[in-house]
């Protein structure tokens, strides 16, 4: 898996043209070649093609932007947002959400410290909060799965939870003497490059979530139990355990980001990534997955989030103020979402059904 | 606090066994999207009484197990912190369930409530002799204009609520960010007869608080009275249908969004007259508190069930808890995960009771009584 | 089933891993491996080096929306127009660490010759600030300290002895020198609080403050509405309170706020650090007799000379050089870089329109 994990790092290090390669593989892969081009070809291709444009553009006129060393900084910036978004996809393409990924994120990182003070090795620590992540997502896809509840209402409650329990784990202390080798090796750069080695571990991810999604059965059913429920449990997908598994996935992917925030910045605090679910939401759906379920692509998502760490990278480098910086993500949110509505409305209504208002 | 949990789901779950059988109303409906619906039969609004009763019994019992704790929690000083507490969270949350009655959701209202506080905070700076009504005035008007730009997002361009609202939350904080450019308008800015609105009481009630009970009635008339308001619960039970019998649904789910921004308007304006300290900061992340006491109200988060009266009561409970603990000597940490599984048990009682109903409809009433 | 056996062989399979992990003796707390510390204070220091013109001057503050943020970055401003540098400000509209570091990357992206920062997080901005110092910036700390391995100076706005008892002298004048006192601080893991509240009981435990007792200490998270709500408590669980002291500017707003609305305004003393822009209507009407703090101003224009002497190779950071700040006067760096500004000022109705921050 070599070369194509490569590919996607150093073209984002260095100044992201297009993102095409790991779906160009996993269209090698299986037969969905044709459903990707034409995927490509609508809110997937626009968005791709803003990114370039804004990388383009950043480039030429912002100071310091086309650097490798910048373009490492931005990586680290977007990890956990990547990170988180991954299954975030998934789970939203089923028609799901999950909430709680910041708060699982700040679980762990508390857990993470007070295990670490309590003497714990970290060889031990990293996989016991993974497992501590996965234990939460399960929890939140058994509220949804077998008893039923709507995601949306679980995970604000378990958000509320899962970071009430972190302040009660860590209380407000910060636990931060993590030693440097474990700190500093977090935020180590691939030899030879200012890439870190955690893009190539997004990179990898993005692949394998990629050919889940494109180019297996089960990443075909999601689809399906996200345009309609109801029917696809008449045709023998197992949704109850499709969904368990994707909120556990989920809480995994945010404990483990919550490991490597924990020593990325070196401090364990039950506050780390506060609302930083919304960010991750908000680059899902600039990435053109529909709230609703059933609709979207990894390469749009990962467009998303590296859209928005651009912009964010390039308006800061240009002085712009953190103030525009948010209106100017709210907008960019709004627009990629009313502009496609409106055009399609405009062109020629299709007898699709009608999102709930 | 562990109190607040034990007793919110026993309490309710007795009353729910006692209560008879809700008769043959609404139609049996054993899936979940479709059982909202019932939220319109005398079933379903026994439920909801049965539910409301249940936060009522809660926080009853909140506030006995704390004074019993700590005698001071119920003197009149405490009371009226209380109450003034509840305020803001609840007119909110009034707002809030109204939009989600018809599926939607509106997490903007947070940044609208910071937008609307610091428009009056330097309407106040900038035009000294304004008449404080016209001020308060030009804060609620703030709110609805934010209220107007969701609606038209929503309604006219068909955009999904969480897309548009979770924009806008970002567009109008950082509104509010540029405009306060980190000037903070404190209490000296203000005229004295506004910033004492909070230290008016009527037969010793806040007026603030009165203010609210206003909202929560008006909004509860006119939602079971109206024939628009009824209109609103058949959108959210199933927009398809509703706009198959001829309800005009975009002004159906426009008018909430436009009501609830003027609500975090009005919210901003309370909040500027009892804090007296505005910065750009004002209201940031309360709009997952105001969905969360809208939930733990009884307000179905997809819609077409739920009362606003539920959903103050809601409020009123969160805003206890947040009162209480540090009474009852609970660490403070306690605060979050208690207020995260009250929410939890909430929608799950909410999922039995229902399951309960739609059982006892198909079994003709055999386990009953 | 089959599956269900699976997953127990997989947790097996992890619980194995992690004993084994744990009994070879990973990496446990207390054997740090070294640090990735900076260069700070290694050097000749020339005291007549000129400074030069154009240096590139950058205040990053907790937060860019922060009143007091703002008074010091005017300050650190009117500096900066001194030295003839170029001013920046930069910051999140959260004060987040994570958010910061983002800045810190930027500002050194950008060359920026000193930095003048007031830490969210002493350890999370720690490799950050490392970073910018090899590529090539001062690093000043002020407010709020990093950990001293990861700045050059840093300006302490008054020593932890001056502020402890500028405070205790105040509550003891206003209560008549007995009774029961409280303290509403900020968080429970504010370094700043906690120190002052250590010195402050210390000095209470002598025999000169021997009738006044300290009954309870509560935190308001720096939050208005929590420390509000904390103020409410702490005067209905303790009826016999004669003062409260609010080392924290927000708590003891909202403290102020609180009682000159309540019963007990008159009844009981309150006093700490706040500001005279928020504290102005309760001195004027009684609520407060008089509170402290440091002049904000002054501490950025410190922070700015310091940084320009630094930059310039006037100092190196070593304990006891000198250099000359201004309308300020002459400074002595003292041990691990630390500069103090000067003792804190009382605010009462006769100076406090002197005042506007």
């Amino acid at each position: 898996m070599g070369p194509e994990v490569d590919d996607p790092t150093t073209s984002a290090a260095a100044a992201p043209p297009e993102r095409p390669a790991p779906t160009a593989r996993v269209g090698a892969v299986g037969s969905a070649g044709s459903a990707l081009r034409s995927l490509l070809r609508t809110r997937e291709a626009s968005i791709v093609g803003v990114l370039v444009a804004s990388v383009l553009g950043a480039s030429l006129m912002v100071d310091g932007f086309a650097t490798g060393r910048n373009a490492g900084f931005l990586i680290l910036d977007v990890t956990a947002i990547a990170l988180i978004a991954l299954p975030m996809t998934l789970v939203i393409i089923t028609g799901e959400i999950d909430l709680s990924v910041a708060s699982t994120l700040g679980l762990t990182s508390a857990v993470m410290g007070q295990l670490w003070v309590a003497g714990l090795p970290l060889e031990a620590i990293v996989p016991l909060c993974v497992l501590l992540g996965s234990a939460l997502g399960a929890l939140n896809g058994l509220l949804v799965t077998v008893a039923g509840l709507p995601s949306l209402a679980v995970t604000i409650g378990s958000m509320a939870m899962y970071r009430g329990l972190a302040y009660v784990v860590l209380g407000d202390r910060a636990v931060a003497d993590f030693p440097f080798s474990w700190t500093g090796g977090a935020t180590a750069r691939l030899p030879g490059t200012d890439v870190p080695w955690i893009a190539l571990l997004i990179a990898v991810l993005a692949v394998v979530f990629g050919i889940l999604l494109h180019a297996t059965p089960v990443g075909r059913s999601l689809y399906a139990i996200g345009s309609n429920d109801e029917a696809t449990r008449f045709s023998g997908i197992s949704v109850r355990w499709t969904k368990l598994w994707l909120f556990v996935v989920s809480g995994t992917v945010a404990a483990g980001a919550g490991v490597f925030w924990t020593l990325q910045y070196g401090s364990a605090r039950a506050d780390n990534a506060f609302g930083l679910e919304l960010s991750v939401v908000a680059a899902v759906l600039l990435g053109g997955v529909s709230i609703f379920g059933g609709r979207g692509a990894l390469v749009g998502v990962l467009a998303g989030v590296l859209l928005l760490g651009t912009i964010r990278n390039a308006l800061m480098l240009a002085d712009v103020s953190s103030d525009v910086l948010d209106i100017v993500t709210g907008l960019l949110l709004v627009v990629s979402v009313v502009l496609p509505t409106t055009l399609a409305r405009v062109r020629e209504r299709r007898p699709r059904p009608a999102p709930p208002s | 606090m562990s109190g607040t949990e034990e007793t919110g789901a026993p309490a309710a779950g007795t009353a729910a066994r006692t209560g008879p059988p809700g008769a043959a109303a609404g139609e049996a409906a054993p899936q979940p999207p479709k059982e909202h619906g019932a939220g319109d039969g005398r079933a379903g609004r026994r439920i909801r009484q049965v539910r409301e009763l249940g936060i009522l019994l809660a926080l009853a019992l909140l506030v006995a197990v704390t004074t019993l704790a700590n005698p001071g929690f119920l003197s009149g000083q405490s009371v009226r912190d209380l109450l003034l507490g509840a305020t803001l969270l609840t007119i909110l949350a009034v707002g809030q369930s109204m939009v989600l009655i018809t599926r939607n959701v509106d997490l903007s209202v947070g940044s609208v409530m910071g937008l609307s506080a610091f428009a009056v905070g330097v309407t106040f700076v900038s035009l000294p002799g304004l008449p404080t009504p016209i001020v308060m005035a030009i804060g609620v008007l703030v709110g609805t204009l934010c209220g107007v730009v969701n609606g038209v997002l929503v309604a006219a361009a068909r955009v999904p609520a969480l897309v548009v609202t979770l924009g806008t939350l970002y567009m109008f904080r950082g509104i509010d960010y540029w405009w306060a450019g980190g000037r903070q308008i404190n209490a000296a800015d203000m005229p004295d007869g506004f910033l004492g609105l909070a230290r008016i009481t009527l037969f010793g009630i806040p007026l603030p608080a009165v203010v609210a009970l206003a909202v929560v009635l008006a909004a509860g008339w006119y939602l079971r009275n109206y024939r628009s308001g009824r209109e609103l619960y058949a959108v959210g039970s199933e927009p398809a249908a509703a706009r198959l019998v001829g309800i005009p649904v975009d002004r159906r789910v426009f008018a909430p969004f436009v009501i609830n921004g003027s609500l975090a308007g009005l919210a901003g304006v309370l909040y500027a007259a009892r804090f007296g300290t505005l910065d750009a900061t004002v209201g940031t992340g309360l709009e997952l508190e105001v969905v969360a006491a809208a939930v733990v109200g009884g307000v179905a988060i997809f819609g077409g069930s739920g009362t606003v009266y539920g959903a103050a009561l809601g409020a009123l409970l969160l805003s206890t808890i947040d009162a209480a603990l540090p009474m009852l000597q609970v660490g403070s940490f306690w605060q979050q995960a208690v207020v995260g599984l009250l929410i939890l048990v909430s929608i799950g009682l909410d999922r039995l009771l229902a399951v309960r109903a739609a059982r006892r409809l198909r079994g003709g009433g055999s386990r009953g009584a | 089933m089959r599956q269900r056996i699976r997953y127990g062989v997989t947790a097996a399979a992890l619980a194995g891993v992690m004993l084994a992990a744990s009994a070879c003796g990973g990496t446990t707390r207390g054997e740090d491996d070294g640090s990735g510390g900076g260069s700070g204070g290694s050097g000749e220091a020339d005291p007549d080096a000129e400074i030069p013109e154009d240096l590139a001057i950058s205040f990053l503050p907790k937060q860019l929306n922060n009143p007091y943020f703002t008074v010091a970055d005017n300050g650190g401003k009117e500096a900066v127009d001194e030295l003839g540098g170029e001013f920046k400000e930069v910051g999140p509209s959260e004060a987040n660490a994570s958010s910061q570091v983002s800045y810190i990357n930027t500002l050194s992206q950008q060359g920026s010759d000193v930095i003048a920062t007031a830490a969210n997080d002493p350890n999370a901005v720690c490799g950050a600030l490392n970073q910018a110092r090899q590529a090539g910036s001062v690093v000043v700390t002020f407010d709020s300290d990093a950990d001293p391995k990861c700045r050059d100076l840093f300006i302490n706005q008054a020593t932890s002895e001056d502020l402890a008892t500028v405070q205790v002298e105040m509550i003891a004048e206003q209560i008549g020198g007995e009774g029961e006192i409280a303290f509403l601080s900020a968080t429970p893991n504010a370094t700043n609080q906690n120190a002052w509240l250590k010195l402050m009981e210390e000095e209470l435990a002598t025999d000169e403050y021997s009738d006044i007792e300290v009954v309870d200490t509560v935190y308001g998270n720096d939050d208005d509405q929590k420390s509000f709500n904390e103020m409410q408590g702490l005067l209905q669980t303790h009826p016999d309170l004669a003062g409260v002291v609010s080392p924290t500017t927000v708590g003891l707003a909202a403290a102020a706020r609180y009682l000159g609305s309540s019963d007990y305004k008159g009844e009981v003393a309150l006093t700490g650090l706040g500001t005279p822009n928020q504290m102005r209507e309760y001195v004027k009407n009684d609520t407060v007799e008089e509170f402290a703090l440091w002049d904000p101003a002054d501490l950025g224009y410190l922070a700015a000379y310091a940084g320009a002497s630094q930059a310039a190779g006037r100092i190196t950071g070593e304990k006891g050089q000198t250099f000359e700040a201004g309308r300020l006067g002459e400074y002595e760096i003292g041990a691990d870089g630390e500069i103090v500004l000067g003792p804190p000022t009382v605010f009462n109705k006769d100076n406090i329109d002197d005042y506007d921050f």
